[in-house]
């Protein structure tokens, strides 16, 4: 199990600075959602977490190692990452793109071993896909195509899943089972989760631990009922809410 | 996979398809060489078969018609069909971007300009075997090369679009200049016009000794990186996370295309459509997995160029068309029957 955390990380585009001072721990095995409003810094501190981008100082570290000094090569094989909009140019077969998943594993001209094969059959029945594995990608509706992708991660058998908004432009059938399939995931796997999330309520429904940023900060983090509560939308999101207990399974829940 | 297997079946078609092309390349022309003497004196060519091969009984004229002008001829459009067709593919993979082709950053009109003015300043010398025209192509394109890359480079990051906006930018300004020349020099129209429309006539074997081998260095390059450009399909910030740096490799392909480009262009002048059609004709047939992609589109490449060459130089025998006629006059009506047929397959 992989613990991640930030030390005091500072991020700016150009002369902006959109991170500040963020020092945050993911801890192992868990599922953390990263709650705020649009340009929070969400996404850029996910794209930091994953080496997509570099901090200005300080650094992230996985298991107290900075990620700085591990090539990303090495990186793919311990963290995947569920982009926010994964657009793919041509037209690759579901099994393809799963495949490619394996790449960070597999040297260069070598052939797919069983233990390739038998994986990705593995993670494309657990995400429900092995279905369709010879439909193209585009044939896929938003909801099918973003297990695909989540498949693909898995091929990687990354100890560390992070995900950008997974359910943002899919129906709430779709959301669900996505959600679902994520929080599964950390169980069975006892995976390392991040997933920046709209819905406060899948906040407080499915994670073990919620991030709350605003304007580049981290407002307040800790468990989810801790986090999502009426003061403190009000005070980041700026609209009165009310929390109450769902009146059948008697989870709490945000109404608006 | 059934795909998968289809497709090495296809790679095995398309080399012994090649072999075939290059055996009826040989025998057609104005002077038609029989089969058994073409074939033997290819192999004469080949080493270890060559000592079983016996050509002392053929006409000497019939050995210098073969090795001096149509062997040549054929190697020149193997080599230039495979690094436009290959460049193709890497550059519509790597500018994730289906318009893409070889000269999309200005290598043509680079080629172009140096090619005219060493025509209208009259320069003539021959430099490792290549004359004055193939030399001023060769740095009008590999200038043209560094210009554009440097614009679109900020820091050290550059950007696809300003990449691709550069490109076009910079083509535009040097075909004007190349306009500007043949108006000040209308005496020289005809010898420009026909080296831009691509011609494999005045080929020689030193020619193909001096690009030969940064041309293989290069497809070798678009092999080794097959499974890179799959996982660039997904999308850039995929890739990364995925372990490729993406910086880098687009950096090494897009250096290794232009290269490969630029000498083509400088001993055959500008032959277009090859890269643009060979690389979505074959996505067409086996899929954009470029670990079949890259060497059926460098083997259809070849094919493709071997016989609009042929054809090119024996339809109006004595007289020659430029090859860019014909690659377009036989590939468009194909290509559009691709596509037709694509769609149709994905409406049904």
């Amino acid at each position: 199990m992989s613990r991640i955390h930030a030390n005091q990380v500072n991020f700016s585009y150009d002369q902006k600075q959109i991170l500040h001072n963020i020092s945050l721990e993911m801890k192992a095995g868990k599922f953390t959602g990263i709650i705020g409003p649009n340009g929070s810094g969400k996404t850029t501190f996910a794209k930091l977490m994953s080496k997509l981008l570099k901090p200005d100082s300080s650094s992230v570290y996985i298991n107290n190692e900075d990620i700085n000094d591990v090539k990303i090569s090495d990186l793919a094989k311990v963290m995947a990452m569920v982009p926010q909009a994964s657009q793919i140019t041509y037209d690759l077969t579901v099994y393809e793109v799963v495949m490619l998943g394996r790449t960070p594993h597999m040297k260069r001209f070598q052939r797919e071993s069983d233990y390739d094969l038998n994986l990705v059959k593995e993670v494309m029945m657990e995400t429900d896909t092995w279905q369709y594995k010879d439909r193209m990608i585009h044939q896929l509706s938003g909801g099918e195509r973003q297990r695909v992708i989540i498949a693909r991660a898995l091929a990687q058998e990354p100890e560390i899943l992070i995900l950008d908004e997974p359910v943002t432009y899919l129906d709430i059938h779709h959301q669900l089972q996505v959600m679902s399939l994520i929080k599964k995931l950390s169980k069975t796997r006892n995976m390392t989760i991040i997933t920046i999330l709209h819905d406060l309520n899948y906040a407080l429904k499915y994670c073990d631990h919620v991030i709350l940023l605003s304007e580049g900060r981290v407002f307040k983090h800790g468990e989810p009922q801790e986090v999502v509560t009426k003061n403190h939308i009000k005070s980041v999101y700026n609209i009165d809410v009310s929390i109450m207990d769902h009146p059948i399974t008697k989870h709490p829940m945000v109404v608006f | 996979m059934q795909r998968n297997k289809k497709n090495n079946l296809m790679i095995l078609v398309m080399i012994g398809l090649l072999f075939l092309t290059i055996v009826i390349a040989c025998v057609i022309g104005s002077e038609p060489i029989p089969l058994t003497q073409s074939i033997r004196l290819l192999l004469n060519k080949i080493p270890l078969i060559n000592h079983f091969i016996n050509i002392e009984d053929i006409d000497i004229k019939i050995q210098n018609i073969i090795y001096i002008v149509r062997i040549p001829r054929i190697l020149g459009a193997m080599l230039i069909g495979m690094a436009l067709a290959g460049s193709g593919v890497v550059f519509q993979g790597v500018l994730r971007n289906p318009l893409a082709e070889p000269y999309i950053l200005g290598i043509s009109s680079g080629a172009a300009l140096g090619a005219t003015v060493t025509i209208v300043t009259g320069i003539s010398f021959t430099f490792m075997g290549l004359t004055s025209i193939s030399i001023g192509a060769f740095i009008g394109a590999l200038l043209t090369m560094v210009v554009v890359y440097n614009i679109a480079r900020v820091g050290l990051k550059t950007s696809i679009t300003t990449l691709l906006l550069s490109g076009i930018a910079v083509s535009f300004l040097l075909q004007s200049l190349v306009s500007l020349m043949i108006s000040l020099n209308r005496d020289q129209v005809e010898k420009i016009i026909f080296w831009t429309m691509g011609s494999l006539s005045s080929i020689k074997m030193s020619h193909i000794e001096v690009v030969y081998i940064p041309i293989i260095i290069s497809l070798l390059i678009f092999l080794f990186f097959s499974r890179d450009l799959n996982v660039m399909l997904l999308g850039e910030e995929s890739a990364t996370s995925m372990g490729i740096d993406v910086i880098i490799l687009r950096k090494i392909l897009l250096v290794a295309a232009s290269v490969a480009t630029a000498f083509s262009v400088s001993i055959s002048g500008i032959i277009g459509f090859v890269g643009l059609i060979i690389p979505h004709s074959m996505r067409l047939i086996v899929g954009p997995n470029h670990k079949y992609l890259t060497p059926t589109s460098l083997l259809a490449g070849a094919i493709f160029l071997i016989v609009s060459d042929t054809i090119a130089r024996t339809i109006i025998a004595p007289g020659q068309l430029p090859i860019g006629v014909i690659t377009a006059v036989i590939g468009a009506p194909y290509f559009i029957f691709l596509l037709y047929k694509n769609t149709s397959i994905s409406r049904g």
